[in-house]
C-alpha cells in the first residue's frame, strides 16, 4: 500500500512538471509576445527592459528561460504581475484561503445533503416523496448560480436585511478566519449555500440512480437472505458500494472548484479568491498571474485526482495492489 | 415426524406487467420433511426460483401477487410480519444462490460477512463470532481458515466462494437449506465437490435441503424426492427411483432422453425437447406441455390434466395417458434398455 501511495504522488509530480512546461510554452514562447516589455510596466527605460531580459533569460535558449521562470515562481517568488506590478505569488497566497474556505464549507454541506436526499429518495421510492425530491434536485441543477447568488444578496443584503433573520449578514466581502471567526462564518454561510445547491442536486440524483442499480445486485439479495433489516442492508451494503462512484465524481469536482472553478460565486459575493483573481487577469491579459493560477489550478486538480485514487483503493479492496 | 417441515399449499405467484399478468407459479403444492432432500427440476422459466424466493419472501418487485399458503413448522410464512420473517430468514431457512462470483459483497472480508449474520441472530461475546466463523470455514473445507477469514471474496476461486456461501448459510443452523442452482456456474469437478459437501453437511447439521437445478445428473446423487416443474406447475413428483426408473410424464422422458450418456455410442446430435415453454400470460386451454409433446392426442388439447397418483400413492403425474400406454411409449423415447424395469 505504501508503494502505491508513493507511486501516485510521484506521478503527481511528473504531471505537474509536464503541465508547467506546456503552460510556459503557451504563454511565453509564442512568437510575437514580448514579455520583457509587458513586465517592465509603463514607460520602461531601456535599462529596465534590458534588466528584465537578463532576469528571465529572454535572449537565452528555451529550456533556460523555462528554468528561470520556474525559479521566479517557486524559489525566489518574485514574479511581477503585468497589471498591478506587485508580486504574483503573495497575491495568490492571499487569495487561496478565500477559495479554500468557500469550497471546503460548500463541500461539507453538499456531501451531507446530497447523501440525505439521495437515500431518502431511494427509501421512499414509490411514494410522492421520491419524484418531489428529484424535481427539487433538478431545479437545483438548473438554477444559474450567478442568478441565485444575486437573488440571495437581494434578499439578505437589501430587501429583507431589516428582518431579524438576515440582519446579521455582513456586507459582501471576506473576513479571514484568523481575524474574526464569527464574521468569517457569517460572511460565508450564504456563498456556501448558493454554491452547494447545484452540487446537491447533481449528487443526489447520481446517488439515487446508483443506489437503485446496486439494489439489484446479487450480494444485496444475499444480505436480505441473511435476515438483515432493510436499514442495515441499505446502509452497510447498498450505500457502501454506491459511495465508490460518488467519491470518484466528488474528487474531480472538488479539485476543479478549489482550482478556481467557483469564480461566479466569488464575483457575486465579492470574495477575493483565486477565481476572481484569474478572471481579472484574463480580462487584462496579465500573463504572469494567468500562468501561475493555471499551474496552481492544475496542482489541485491533479492532487484531487491522486486523492480520489487513494480513497477508491481504501473503499474497494479489489483495486488494491496485491 | 408427523408434521412436515415445510408445506406449500396451492401457491400461486403472479406479476403485473405492462403486457399483462404473468402467472409465474400456477398452483403448486408440496411438502418437505425434516432432514429430507427435495430436488426441484425444470428448465428456465418453469417457476422453480420464484417458488423458493416466495418461501423466503425475498421478491422485492412491488407488482407481485400471492395466493395460497406456505407453512413452515405449522406457521404461515405469508402472514408473518416483516420483522418475524427476518428472524426466520438466515436462522430457520437459509438460502444459497447460483453465482458465487457476485453473491458476496466485494468490499467486506468473508469473516466480516459471516460474523454479520451471526450477530444479527445471536448475542455473542467478543471473539465468539470470529471463532465460530473460523470453525465454519473449516467445516466447509477451506484450508487455513484462520488466515483466510480476513481475505476478501475476490481472493477466492469460484468453488471456494460457493463454500463460503454455504458456510454463511449454515452459520445459524437452519433447519431448511434452499440451494438455487448452486453448481450451475461452476465447472464439473467443482460441482461434484460442492454436492458432496452439501451431502456431508446435511448429515452433520441435520438440515433438510431443497435443491433446484435444471440438471437431472445433479439430483440423481443427492435427492430423496424429486419434483419436475413445467410452466409454473408440477408435472411429476416421486422419489428418486420412481422418477429415474419409472417416469410417468412425457416431459420427464424428454429430460432423461436429453442427457448425454458415456456408455452409449456418441450420437450425431444431442436430443432436445423441441419447441419453447409457453407464455405465462395467457395460458392456452388443455395441457401446457401439449405443443411440445410427441404423445399428445385430442384429449390433451381440451382438458388440463390434474396432478394425481396413478402408479403408487407417492408418485404423482399430470398426464392423461394410462399407465400401460405410457410405459409402452416411454421406452421408445428414452431408450430400449429401460424397458426391463417396466
Amino acid at each position: 500500500m505504501a508503494t502505491f501511495i508513493i507511486r501516485r504522488l510521484l506521478w503527481l509530480v511528473v504531471v505537474l512538471f509536464a503541465i508547467s512546461i506546456l503552460v510556459f510554452l503557451i504563454f511565453f514562447a509564442t512568437p510575437g509576445v514580448d514579455p520583457a516589455r509587458q513586465m517592465a510596466g509603463r514607460n520602461p527605460t531601456a535599462a529596465t527592459i534590458k534588466n528584465i531580459k537578463h532576469e528571465f533569460g529572454l535572449d537565452r535558449p528555451l529550456p533556460v528561460r523555462y528554468g528561470l521562470m520556474m525559479k521566479h515562481i517557486f524559489i525566489s517568488r518574485d514574479l511581477i504581475s503585468y497589471g498591478s506590478h506587485t508580486k504574483v505569488i503573495p497575491e495568490i497566497l492571499a487569495a487561496a484561503p478565500v477559495t479554500l474556505s468557500l469550497v471546503f464549507g460548500a463541500a461539507v454541506i453538499w456531501i451531507v445533503f446530497s447523501i440525505l436526499i439521495g437515500v431518502a429518495a431511494t427509501v421512499f421510492r414509490g411514494t410522492i416523496i421520491d419524484p418531489l425530491l428529484m424535481i427539487l434536485a433538478l431545479i437545483g441543477i438548473s438554477i444559474p448560480v450567478f442568478w441565485l447568488g444575486e437573488m440571495v444578496n437581494l434578499v439578505t443584503q437589501s430587501r429583507a436585511h431589516g428582518f431579524f433573520l438576515f440582519s446579521w449578514v455582513p456586507p459582501l466581502g471576506y473576513t479571514p478566519l484568523t481575524q474574526d471567526p464569527v464574521k468569517w462564518f457569517e460572511g460565508l454561510i450564504f456563498p456556501w449555500l448558493t454554491l452547494s445547491v447545484l452540487y446537491i442536486g447533481f449528487y443526489a440524483r447520481v446517488l439515487r440512480a446508483n443506489l437503485i442499480e446496486t439494489e439489484n445486485e446479487d450480494y444485496v439479495r444475499t444480505a436480505r437472505a441473511k435476515g438483515l433489516s432493510e436499514r442495515r442492508v441499505l446502509m452497510r451494503h447498498t450505500l457502501r458500494t454506491s459511495l465508490i462512484t460518488f467519491v470518484s465524481l466528488f474528487g474531480l469536482d472538488f479539485g476543479v472548484l478549489v482550482g478556481g472553478g467557483a469564480l461566479l460565486v466569488e464575483v457575486v459575493f465579492g470574495l477575493p479568491g483565486i477565481g476572481l483573481l484569474t478572471y481579472n487577469a484574463l480580462t487584462s491579459l496579465d500573463l504572469p498571474i494567468i500562468m501561475t493560477t493555471v499551474i496552481y489550478g492544475a496542482f489541485f486538480i491533479t492532487l484531487a485526482s491522486a486523492m480520489v485514487d487513494l480513497v477508491y483503493a481504501w473503499l474497494d479492496p479489489r483495486v488494491r495492489p496485491a | 415426524m408427523a408434521e412436515p417441515l415445510l408445506e406449500v399449499r396451492d401457491l400461486k405467484v403472479s406479476f403485473r406487467t405492462e403486457d399483462g399478468i404473468v402467472h409465474a407459479v400456477d398452483g403448486i403444492s408440496f411438502t418437505v420433511d425434516q432432514g429430507e432432500v427435495l430436488g426441484i427440476v425444470g428448465e428456465s422459466g418453469s417457476g422453480k426460483s420464484v417458488t423458493v424466493m416466495s418461501v423466503m419472501r425475498l421478491i422485492t418487485d412491488p407488482n407481485v401477487m400471492y395466493q395460497g399458503e406456505i407453512l413452515y413448522k405449522g406457521r404461515n410464512l405469508m402472514g408473518l410480519s416483516k420483522d418475524a420473517m427476518r428472524e426466520v430468514r438466515g436462522e430457520e431457512i437459509a438460502m444459497i444462490f447460483q453465482d458465487p462470483m457476485t453473491s458476496l459483497n466485494p468490499v467486506y472480508t468473508v469473516g466480516w460477512q459471516i460474523e454479520e449474520q451471526l450477530h444479527e441472530h445471536y448475542t455473542l461475546k467478543k471473539g465468539q463470532a470470529r471463532r465460530r466463523a473460523i470453525e465454519l470455514l473449516g467445516q466447509v473445507g477451506i484450508p487455513k481458515p484462520e488466515q483466510r477469514i480476513d481475505d476478501y471474496p475476490h481472493q477466492f476461486s469460484g468453488g471456494m466462494r460457493q463454500r463460503v456461501m454455504i458456510a454463511l448459510a449454515l452459520s445459524c443452523n437452519p433447519d431448511l437449506l434452499i440451494a438455487d442452482e448452486p453448481t450451475t456456474a461452476l465447472d464439473v469437478t467443482i460441482q461434484a465437490q460442492i454436492l458432496e459437501l452439501i451431502k456431508d453437511l446435511k448429515r452433520d447439521f441435520g438440515s433438510a435441503v431443497v435443491l433446484i437445478t435444471h440438471d437431472l445428473g445433479v439430483v440423481a446423487d443427492i435427492a430423496d424426492r424429486i419434483l419436475v416443474m413445467y410452466a409454473g406447475r408440477i408435472v411429476e413428483e416421486g422419489d428418486k427411483d420412481q422418477i429415474f426408473y419409472d417416469p410417468q410424464h412425457p416431459y420427464t422422458w424428454g429430460l432423461l432422453g436429453s442427457i448425454a450418456r458415456l456408455d452409449r455410442p456418441k450420437p450425431r446430435r444431442l436430443t432436445a425437447i423441441a419447441g419453447q415453454p409457453p407464455s405465462m400470460i395467457n395460458r392456452p386451454a388443455g395441457c401446457s406441455f401439449r405443443p411440445r409433446c410427441p404423445q399428445a392426442y385430442d384429449r390433451c388439447k381440451v382438458e388440463d390434466p390434474l396432478l394425481t397418483a396413478k402408479v403408487g400413492s407417492e408418485h404423482l403425474d399430470a398426464c392423461h395417458l394410462s399407465v400401460e400406454d405410457k410405459r409402452a411409449r416411454r421406452d421408445a423415447t428414452i431408450h430400449p434398455e429401460l424397458a426391463e424395469s417396466a
